[in-house]
């Protein structure tokens, strides 16, 4: 496999632009599956604040702003990096590809890295979800705890989801390393790629509606 | 690989047990589905029997009201998740689908292995929390009952998490296939129906399976961390939990059904050597209910608390599912009109499947319709309809296409006679089990109840010696199953004369289903031309 620069095609294909493209659809709706499980998080969202809009926005400023824009900026940067790795892969530079799919798990890293910041502040004060709130500051209202509740099960979920991205890229990294990818075969970057866009894009509607609300 | 010499089938060849539990063979996953699937249809429906067992007189009568709870939940919660809702797509499906459309095998077939091993961690887990720990919230785990009850509801909801992961990957896998692994000729509206319906099936796999996802997540997180979601002490909605677990499980129970409708479309024209009626028009319907079934959901909660304008709204969609599904109803019949009917054991299923199919069709219309829901709801009479739809449209087709595939899968013929029998047994014991219920249903005999007043107890006699005719019929069908293996007279290779692709291979199947790509150049039932 070292020097391999044709992969073999696998024996239920007949070529490997159609293995790429069955690849690509297969990955497509799997990110279909991923909206819809967001989706239902979401749906809780629109839902609670519905009910009890002043008190989402109450709850909303005791989120860090300056943290979560930091993080928007990050997911974003690394998306770009992830996207010039895709393109330096299929434009046959796969050394380039490599370095900048570096830069994205190191973007990857810093957003957890953020992200165990805010979290444990919010330990700290007590914002937790449901019955484990304690934070003085909102005692009196007694929906706030959901708005916790939402806040860590929507970026949790996200969280893991960029902790599973980090595995993936980990795992192309190990196979370009090995000089797996060329622009003749680079299916697993660009599937990765696809699927680290959307953990950026759900990161991207997250930040508003639980931090810019109101 | 093996080039074109002669190879020995895909149930011989690799030999060994360790070439079968690492197959990447859609066949074999389709076989290794179809044995785990049917072992859960067994366990089930020993805990379908236990209780009309405990129904049998008012009172007790075997089991402690407690032991009933948790049995009327596991027979449920194996049933739905671990019978019902895998077992035509990830087995037949699995088997059939690329064959029929000439392809080697599914577009990712590791991952088709990976979906079956996902499946069997995930019942392995909830069957465990089940036996070890029990759980008496019934298959729906409605809030917040389910999150004060101090059985192990986390264990078996991540155990459906984890099974609807393996259902999402099946559909995931069946679409790609059948967008981007037809052979040469195959266009869509050549693909024989049971392909359309696992395609809309697939569809549904993929777009409703991610919300129980979210909601048997955040049920766990609800015992695990108290978030307060669905708990109203905690300022939460337990109706929401009800609105997130039926926009899952009432598409779900379309992916029930759905493939055996697919199967009743290959059933008749075969044994009616007629092409099919409306071939254009059943391939749409199974789509048109595929996307019916995500605006539908809310007629589960009709009194839950939901608003008027909304329960008015969910009854006239629900209506709108009766149009796809009698458009397949009439066409199937209209097929029948003229042919040259062969009543052999899979069209006794699938005649069996037009008339109690279609009485479980209607008697939904009555569900839908909101005053009368307001009496039948959460009685008898809903528990008939189910099962008619269940097991009167789905096993039926279940047992049409095992009937029918039977000789293709494994090469040897079951025994006709026994199967009629066991035909017979199990059209009479399912009429006399669920049609009674109808009538205890509008007599008022709330469904789940361990115990019911005096008047009830005929009806109730009645059904539960209809479940042993039921189980009758099943032993024989297993008896006469296993006993084609050690037949010694092979099957022909299309013994029903079949037009589709998998009629035109050896039986058993070889290892990659095709000599040569096939190339298509007609329809699937083309019985015009067929010689005789």
């Amino acid at each position: 496999m070292n020097h391999a620069v044709t992969h073999p095609v696998p024996h239920h294909f007949d070529s490997a632009e159609q293995a790429f493209q069955a690849s690509k659809l297969g990955v497509w709706l799997f990110l279909v599956t991923e909206i819809l499980l967001f989706g239902g998080l979401f749906v809780a969202y629109t839902i609670f604040r519905g009910l009890y809009p002043a008190t989402f926005h109450e709850a909303s400023h005791h989120l860090n702003k300056v943290l979560g824009s930091i993080n928007t900026v990050v997911l974003i940067c690394s998306s770009l990096s992830m996207a010039l790795g895709v393109d330096r892969v299929r434009q046959n530079d796969p050394n380039k590809a490599h370095q900048y799919m570096l830069l994205t798990l190191f973007f990857a890293v810093c957003f957890l890295i953020i992200k165990y910041v805010e979290y444990t502040h919010k330990f700290h004060e007590g914002l937790l979800p449901g019955a484990h709130f304690t934070f003085a500051g909102l005692k009196d209202d007694p929906k706030a705890p959901l708005f916790f509740s939402l806040y860590f099960m929507m970026t949790g979920l996200h969280g893991i989801h960029v902790l599973v991205g980090m595995g993936l890229i980990a795992w192309v990294l190990i196979r370009s390393n090995r000089g797996e990818f060329s622009s003749g075969y680079y299916t697993p970057v660009e599937l990765v790629g696809i699927y680290w866009h959307l953990v950026d894009l759900i990161w991207i509607y997250l930040f508003p509606l639980l931090y810019l609300i109101g | 690989m093996s080039g074109h010499t002669e190879v020995g089938n895909y149930l011989t060849h690799p030999k060994g047990f360790w070439s079968w539990v690492t197959t990447i063979d859609h066949k074999r996953i389709g076989i290794m589905y179809m044995a785990t699937t049917m072992t859960f249809f067994f366990i089930g429906g020993i805990f379908a029997l236990l209780v009309r067992l405990e129904l049998l007189t008012p009172g007790l009568t075997v089991m402690s009201a407690d032991t009933y709870n948790k049995f009327f939940t596991y027979h449920g919660a194996i049933m739905v998740f671990m019978f019902i809702i895998p077992i035509i797509p990830a087995a037949l499906g699995n088997f059939f689908l690329p064959i029929m459309i000439g392809a080697k095998d599914v577009a990712f077939p590791r991952l088709n292995l990976a979906s079956y091993y996902i499946f069997i961690s995930g019942a392995a887990l909830a069957v465990w929390a089940l036996m070890a720990h029990g759980a008496d919230t019934g298959w729906t785990f409605y809030t917040p009952y389910s999150i004060r009850t101090n059985t192990s509801v986390v264990l078996v909801a991540l155990g459906v998490f984890v099974m609807g992961f393996s259902s999402i990957l099946t559909g995931l896998n069946f679409i790609t296939t059948v967008h981007k692994l037809r052979c040469p000729g195959m266009t869509f509206y050549r693909m024989p129906l049971f392909v359309w319906a696992v395609y809309a099936t697939a569809i549904i796999q993929v777009l409703a399976t991610p919300v129980i996802g979210i909601t048997t997540l955040l049920l766990v997180m609800e015992r695990v961390l108290k978030i307060g979601i669905f708990d109203p002490a905690l300022g939460g909605d337990a109706v929401l939990f009800q609105h997130f677990f039926w926009f899952y499980s009432h598409p779900a129970v379309y992916i029930m059904i759905l493939p055996g409708m697919g199967i009743i479309s290959e059933v008749i024209p075969v044994f009616a050597r007629k092409h099919i009626f409306g071939y254009k028009a059943i391939a749409y319907s199974s789509l048109a209910i595929a996307g019916i079934s995500f605006i539908v959901w809310g007629h589960h909660m009709f009194v839950s608390g939901q608003s008027p304008l909304a329960n008015l709204l969910f009854s006239v969609l629900t209506m709108f599912v009766a149009i796809p599904t009698a458009i397949k109803v009439f066409n199937w019949t209209a097929t029948l009109y003229k042919g040259s009917i062969s009543l052999k054991t899979p069209m006794l299923y699938a005649v069996s499947f037009l008339f109690m199919f279609t009485i479980g069709g209607l008697t939904g219309l009555f569900l839908a319709a909101l005053s009368v829901d307001v009496h039948l709801h959460d009685t008898y009479f809903v528990v008939a309809h189910f099962h008619y739809v269940m097991m009167g449209g789905t096993v039926m087709g279940l047992l049409a296409g095992l009937h029918y595939w039977w000789p293709k899968m494994f090469g040897k013929m079951y025994n006709e006679w026994g199967g009629k029998i066991s035909w017979a047994l199990i059209f009479i014991g399912f009429n006399m089990t669920f049609f009674t219920q109808f009538f205890l249903g509008y007599l008022g005999m709330p469904r789940r109840y361990y115990d019911y007043p005096p008047q009830y107890a005929g009806l109730n006699m009645i059904s539960t010696i209809g479940s042993w005719f039921l189980f009758a019929g099943f032993l024989l069908m297993l008896i006469y199953f296993i006993r084609s293996f050690f037949s010694k007279e092979k099957a022909a290779d299309n013994p029903w004369g079949g037009k589709t692709l998998e009629w035109q291979i050896p039986s058993p199947p070889t290892e990659h289903n095709f000599h040569e790509t096939p190339t298509v150049t007609g329809k699937p039932y083309d019985y015009g031309v067929v010689k005789l």
